[in-house]
């Protein structure tokens, strides 16, 4: 039987009804992760002993009659390597971290480990999830399992690679701006970004905490409706988590979609940056959620042109900040200065940073430091928390008007690796459609929508207010069986 | 006070630590003297992931100061990163508060120590909540070996009190922070611990000069390092004395210099240069994304004032209006914190005289607790014995010496009584008739005495107490003394 | 503004970096094509405009004052690139 193409949550109903063991299904991911991944680079360490061991202990505890209320017990899944998880190396695909053994286990994982899923290993990103291609890792290089010149996204590229090779059933990533929902659009998979705080960022190595989140990818609406149930709520080791209660995301994926108010975010699907084969898309969409009774309304965010630049000044201050615990001092890499300087103590934290990191880390720290530095905090860091709250104000007002947002998660299908990493202003601009959503604090989704001619994925963003995560999947569950998008699988991992 | 050619000016910043079971941000304790690195989690550590939540304990104890300082306490409150490199620093940045902290301005009366009936008045700037470092320490002998890090400090909650530079003398600085230390300690808002380092000191200090009928400030220096108040006042006297060298030597004034950083060597009584911390002027502070403000609320400041207790500022008030005692002794006892004041105001309120139960404490209580190492709550006489003992004394039953004999006994047999002491110690109470025979008696063996008394010279008369006393150990020397008076003088 | 090496130069000893000539120059150029993005921001008029840190209007939280077991000390030095089993060692903090 082909595991990879059947819904997480049929795979966990097979388990519990022992028609399938979790051992079975995880030697099956691991067998197609030791066949495949060399062709994919999606997974930066994969412990096959400890998946095992941790699926034969799934499978007794479900023997003893444990994890009856969990709809994922038993089932593989795939960790973006910034979420820590103790057992094994937590490396942000840097350098720096390369051999950082986290002593605790982030909130989320815990969750999942939990409810009985079984981590197959930890996935590729851009070095501490800065980046849009993966192409940053220090560690590994990952392509895109549609076409293998194409970079898989980022920065949780592995996740989604991983996914649509069918490695994995399921994949946990992070999104600061976009670094979920972004390779899911390159891959051809669903991505979710919860509200902020809506999932503990405990254990989540921070870039910019005031951004990142922790989102599931998945090839089925349900499975990210399940996963999503086990990650959601409060934590008491996070500040910033929402203390309110988590809904059945499930029970309301069958909702219909009359009556139903889209809004059309006319700066971003009229936009001249976007590629005709992704406006269609949209534009398809718009066709079926009407065939599904929903009504289509026209909005403005007419700050969405000054969301790249907010972002490029928030995200890498909160960053240098963030990565300023790396000093070769208490863990992570450490490099001795040359002999005879006057201060081997900061010789030793600069030459361990110079070392650690790699070109778009040091980019974005220093980018970072320079907006708070003396004299210049208040025209860039403040300004960009002024129009960071226009940006909000925004999708307050459209929020008014209708329950979700259409709109592009990307200008293009999946470019190709090394197309754009040489220019960072280019490569930063490909977030213009997602880093709102990060700004805003809201829920949003990538869902796929077919091919372009050259068989690359496309896909559409929706986006809801501060919670709302039940309608989006509740949308995205409706498109699925309206045949909008059908799950599937990179076509040459798919035999 | 012999009179300087030049003002001191003075401004002190305070770290407190606050009287919490764990630290600022995580369940890590913050008892002083553990084993290096063994009261440490991930969040202290600077672990990547680990995030900081907030002791709800301290932010009580930081209002509860705040308001006791007559600060203005935040409607709303923030937190936000300091951000420097240093080993004892694993996050590479503290968590301090910078443009809004929990306590706005307020500010600090207490004694003038050179007219304790007299109050002197420090205004403060802001009091905010931080994380403490941990402790990096090198081998001075061995400058090439390796520092040494341990972080069960790290993060441990204070509370930083920054004055206005309103202090004028170094003698003020002391009085200043002895009041500030007494006020926190009555408030269990923290041990106040110098040798444990839960009170630090750095003091900025500048001279002004008069000249040509204009004032001229000198260059401000922070005086850091000074760990006893014995300290800051040496230090404040040295540095001063040295700015004022200095600005006879180079005419250097505030526009010439930038703020410099000098430590004080105790040992050699000297303040030393510090190495300024690299980058140190730049910060780049900015709110902490992991921490969200702080909405403080009508009944968190309800509940603060009624935890505060009474303050050493009313108590000492108190003691002179309604017990009417002296300054002087007033502030003595209040300073020895509040059990001691409470048991005062107990004893007193048992029926002894204000003024006998303040000079027994003073001297009788205080020297026992001293010499036996108790704490007024171990003291074993309870209000109503020691009031009972001064209480017989006040109506010269039993004469002070007696008494002391008495007090020393029943300390060691508190559950006795009064009456079971005195038989103890064979003090009986001598009857008037028996008293005047005695007194008799012994005018009868001193003639020459009596002679004197006639002549108007009464030092014999002591003389006279101490036979009575070989007599009889229970008679009170004011009754002998005065009894003889009266027989000598009626011609008997 | 227009970014010079020296500028770039004092922003890498800020963030602790160390870069070569040719690296300095390469990222002084970046730098200033991300500047020259990010000062976009002047257009808006954000007069009034209350700065954003965080996402939710969210305030308050607190925890009791309650002791949680940490790390052991063997936990704590565990990732240390030197230690002595007690304390992390660094190079010295002093400078003579
Ligand atoms: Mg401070
Ligand atoms: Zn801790």
């Amino acid at each position: 039987m082909k595991l990879e193409v059947l819904p997480a949550v049929t795979l966990a109903s097979m388990i519990a009804a022992r028609e399938l063991t979790s051992r079975e299904a995880t030697e099956y991911f691991l067998s197609r992760i030791r066949r495949l991944d060399t062709n994919v680079g999606a997974f930066i360490s994969v412990d096959e002993e400890a998946a095992l061991r941790r699926a034969d202990e799934v499978d007794a505890r479900l023997v003893a009659g444990e994890f009856s209320n969990s709809p994922l017990a038993g089932v593989p899944i795939a960790i973006k390597d910034i979420l820590c998880m103790t057992g094994s190396a937590t490396t942000c695909a840097s350098r720096m971290l390369e051999d950082f053994r986290p002593p605790y286990t982030a909130t989320a994982v815990q969750k999942l480990l939990d409810a009985g899923m079984v981590p197959l290993g930890k996935t590729n990103l851009d070095e501490f999830a800065m980046g849009g291609s993966t192409e940053s890792s220090a560690l590994r290089r990952t392509c895109n399992p549609w076409d293998p010149e194409r970079t898989p996204g980022g920065s949780s590229g592995g996740a989604a690679a991983a996914l649509s090779a069918g490695l994995t059933p399921l994949a946990i990533g992070t999104d600061t701006g976009g670094s979920v929902r972004q390779p899911a659009a390159f891959c051809g998979t669903l991505g979710l970004k919860p509200t902020y705080g809506r999932v503990s960022r405990y254990g989540l190595i921070a870039f910019a905490s005031s951004l990142d989140q922790v989102g599931p990818l998945a090839h089925h609406v349900q499975d990210l409706a399940a996963c999503l149930n086990l990650i959601a709520g409060h934590d008491r080791l996070d500040s910033t988590s929402l203390d309110v209660p988590v809904p059945d995301y499930a029970s309301e994926l069958a909702q219909p979609l009359a009556g139903l108010r889209v809004g059309l975010i006319r700066e971003q699907i009229d936009n001249d940056s976007i590629d005709a084969a992704i406006r269609d898309a949209t534009l398809r969409c718009q066709q079926t959620l009407s065939g599904l009774g929903a009504e289509l309304i026209d909005v403005h965010l007419p700050h969405t042109q000054y969301s790249v630049p907010t972002y490029y000044l928030i995200a890498p201050s909160e960053a240098s900040g963030n990565l300023e615990r790396y000093d070769g001092v208490h863990y992570g890499k450490r490099s001795y200065g040359d002999a005879g300087s006057p201060s081997p103590l900061e010789a030793m934290i600069a030459r361990s940073r110079s070392e650690g990191f790699g070109p778009e880390v040091k980019r974005r720290i220093m980018l970072g430091t320079f907006a708070l530095s003396a004299g210049y905090y208040d025209a860039y860091y403040k300004k960009a928390l002024q129009v960071r709250r226009l940006i909000a104000n925004d999708y307050q007002q459209a929020f008014t008007q209708v329950d979700v947002l259409l709109g592009p998660v990307t200008p293009t299908p999946a470019f190709k690796l090394g197309e754009k990493s040489g220019d960072p202003v280019q490569m930063y601009l490909e977030d213009l459609f997602t880093v709102g959503a990060n700004l805003a604090g809201i829920p949003g989704l990538s869902v796929p929508a077919g091919c372009n001619a050259q068989g690359l994925p496309l896909a559409v963003q929706f986006q809801a207010p501060a919670l709302a995560e039940a309608k989006l999947l509740n949308v995205a569950h409706q498109l699925q069986q309206a045949e909008f998008f059908k799950p599937a699988l990179a076509p040459s991992f798919a035999h | 006070m012999s009179e300087k050619p030049y003002k001191i000016v003075i401004g002190l910043e305070v770290h407190v630590q606050l009287a919490t079971t764990t630290k600022l941000f995580c369940g890590c304790s913050t008892e002083f003297g553990a084993p290096p690195n063994t009261q440490v989690c991930p969040v202290c550590l600077g672990l990547p992931g680990a995030l900081p939540v907030m002791n709800s304990r301290a932010v009580e104890l930081a209002i509860r100061t705040g308001l006791a300082l007559d600060c203005k306490i935040a409607d709303v409150t923030k937190w936000d990163r300091k951000n420097y490199f240093y080993p004892d620093l694993p996050k590479g940045y503290q968590i301090s508060q910078f443009d809004q902290p929990i306590c706005g301005e307020g500010h600090l009366d207490f004694p003038n120590p050179d007219s304790p009936s007299e109050k002197l008045r420090v205004r403060l700037i802001r009091a905010h909540l931080e994380e403490d470092a941990g402790k990096s320490m090198h081998d001075e002998a061995a400058a090439k070996a390796d520092s040494r890090i341990d972080l069960n400090r790290t993060g441990t909650p204070l509370l930083e009190i920054v004055s206005y530079p309103d202090i004028n003398s170094p003698a003020a600085a002391k009085a200043y922070l002895t009041e500030l230390r007494l006020l926190l300690t009555y408030m269990g808002v923290s041990d106040c611990n110098m040798q444990e380092g839960s009170l630090r000191a750095d003091a900025n200090v500048n001279l002004h000069l008069e000249q040509n009928g204009q004032t001229i400030a000198t260059p401000i220096v922070e005086v850091k390092n000074l760990n006893s108040f014995r300290a800051v006042e040496r230090a404040l006297v040295y540095e001063s004395q040295r700015q004022y060298d200095q600005w006879l030597k180079t005419q250097q004034t505030i526009n010439d210099a930038p703020k410099q950083t000098r430590g004080w060597d105790d040992a050699a009584g000297v303040t030393v240069p510090q190495r300024e911390k690299e980058d140190s002027a730049d910060y780049r502070y900015f709110p902490d994304p992991d921490l969200i403000p702080l909405h403080v609320t009508t009944d968190q400041l309800d509940q603060q004032r009624q935890q505060m207790g009474e303050l050493p500022a009313a108590l000492r008030e108190q003691l002179e209006n309604v017990h009417g005692l002296k300054p002087y002794d007033a502030d003595v006892i209040v300073s020895q914190g509040r059990g001691v004041v409470e048991f005062f105001q107990a004893v007193v309120a048992a029926g002894a005289s204000a003024k006998r139960v303040s000079s027994w404490i003073q001297q009788d209580v205080l020297r026992t607790l001293n010499e036996r190492g108790w704490t007024m709550a171990e003291f074993p006489l309870n209000p109503q014995q020691l009031s009972g003992l001064l209480q017989s004394i006040d109506a010269s039953q039993i004469d002070n010496s007696r008494g002391r004999d008495v007090f020393q006994y029943w300390i060691d047999h508190p559950t006795m009584d009064l009456d079971q002491v005195k038989s103890a110690l064979g003090i009986e109470s001598i009857d008037q008739s028996a008293m005047e025979a005695l007194c008799q008696e012994l005018l009868a063996e001193h003639p020459k005495i009596v002679a004197q008394v006639l002549e108007g010279n009464q030092k014999g008369l002591g003389s006279l107490i101490g036979a009575a006393k070989a007599k009889n150990p229970n008679a009170d020397h004011k009754l002998v003394r005065e009894l003889c008076l009266q027989l000598i003088q009626k011609g008997l | 503004m227009k970014l010079t090496t020296d500028d770039v130069k004092k922003v890498a000893e800020l963030a602790k970096l160390e870069f070569t000539a040719q690296e300095l120059e390469r990222f002084t150029d970046q730098l200033g094509r991300i500047v020259e993005l990010v000062e976009q921001l002047g257009e808006v008029d954000t007069t009034g405009v209350e700065p954003m840190a965080h996402p939710l209007d969210v305030h308050t939280a607190l925890r009791d004052d309650q002791l949680r077991t940490g790390l052991t000390h063997q936990a704590a030095l565990a990732n240390s690139p030197k230690h002595d089993g007690e304390f992390f060692l660094v190079p010295p903090v002093l400078t003579r």
